[in-house]
């Protein structure tokens, strides 16, 4: 057993078997884990809002899904990763309130997922499996010895993506 | 209103926001013992200004299972405003707000709703004095509720607070009956609504 990384809130780290990675309690926000499944080195990104353009003071790379999964994948490749073996998995994204608001931000969670999709899709990353939406919070652990993606919800059983 | 950022609020702004907390929490208190039909303490509530990352820490870890009250703000001001009570301490307050004592993991329907009930008072009597010292018109949305893990029901608020910086402010605010029940106020004002509270407290 290796030791267990953890990622906080608008934060990102990366990851080498046997040590696992893991981040507590997503609720809106997206955690995308990453990996090379040759080298085994991995990463996990807690990302907090969609677009790091929409916004002025955007100066905290991990807090954006365009510019926090750019960074993992420059920060898993420096750890040496192959960029072209890299795949991914992904989970939060809920929507933790349910009041009707003509407010967009209600909705986050939602277009949180989606930016997380269109980045990986725009890096050529395939999302292999993910664990998304829906009204809960979730812990997730990432292990890049297997890609074993554990998420953890209250009242629920263990799953693995 | 550009430039606004949280770290440049001043400690004037600061003294302001805590005292409203105390005004707010105090209201909160007279409330909440008129539901309770007890007594009800309160200690001087501490204001914060925490990074995204000590936020969780600071309830107990990210893990920890909270109550959280979710009202949107419509009027002069729009925003949101959330209650945070520590899963243990919203038993107690059901438990005692409907005489019975059920230790039970989940809560039922009518404890939910008996939750929402007091997460609604005591928002409405926090929202009553922000009012009242602002002058301005503040209409709160129907709550909602949610039982789940602290940093997944905190990540709401602070992705709003995210649009505008790295930090949230967060008041904390004691009650006591026969224990000790840790609350916390969360209020999220949109961006042009900080202007409007600050003018209406004479501090812009």
């Amino acid at each position: 057993m290796g030791n267990l990384i953890k990622v906080g809130m608008a934060d990102l780290n990366v990851c080498v078997s046997p040590d696992s990675i893991t981040t507590l309690g997503l609720g809106s926000c997206v955690g995308i884990a990453i990996r090379d499944p040759v080298t085994k080195i991995g990463g996990l990104a807690h990302i907090m809002l969609p677009d790091s353009t929409s916004i002025r003071n955007n100066t905290n790379i991990p807090k954006f899904a365009d510019t926090g999964i750019e960074e993992l994948v420059k920060q898993v490749v420096a750890k040496g990763a192959n960029r072209g073996r890299l795949v991914a998995k992904i989970a939060g994204g809920a929507q933790m309130f349910s009041f009707q608001s003509k407010n967009d931000m209600v909705r986050v969670g939602e277009r949180n997922v989606q930016a997380t999709k269109t980045k990986l899709a725009q890096l050529k990353i395939p999302i292999l499996a993910e664990d998304t939406g829906k009204n809960y919070g979730r812990t997730v652990i990432f292990y890049p010895e297997t890609g074993d993606f554990v998420i953890r919800a209250v009242g629920k059983p263990e799953s693995v993506i | 209103m550009d430039e606004i950022t949280l770290e440049k609020m001043s400690n004037e702004y600061f003294d302001v926001l805590k005292e409203l907390g105390n005004i707010g929490a105090g209201n909160a208190t007279t409330a909440l013992a008129q539901l309770m039909q007890c007594k009800v303490d309160m200690a001087v509530p501490q204001v914060r200004l925490l990074e995204f990352k000590e936020m969780g820490e600071m309830m107990g870890g990210e893990e920890t299972i909270m109550a959280g009250i979710y009202l949107g703000i419509e009027g002069d001001i729009t925003g949101s405003i959330m209650f945070l009570l520590e899963k243990q301490a919203a038993r107690h307050l059901v438990n005692k707000l409907m005489g019975m004592e059920l230790e039970g993991e989940e809560f039922s329907e009518m404890e939910f709703s008996a939750l929402k009930e007091v997460g609604n008072i005591i928002t409405g009597a926090y929202l009553n004095s922000l009012s009242s010292l602002t002058n301005l018109v503040i209409y709160p949305s129907v709550p909602d509720l949610t039982v789940d893990m602290a940093g997944a029901i905190l990540s709401v608020p602070a992705i709003q607070f995210g649009e505008l910086g790295d930090k949230m402010l967060l008041i904390q605010t004691q009650f006591f009956d026969e224990q000790v029940l840790d609350g916390y106020f969360i209020l999220v004002p949109d961006l042009d609504s900080y202007g409007r509270i600050l003018s209406a407290l004479g501090l812009a």
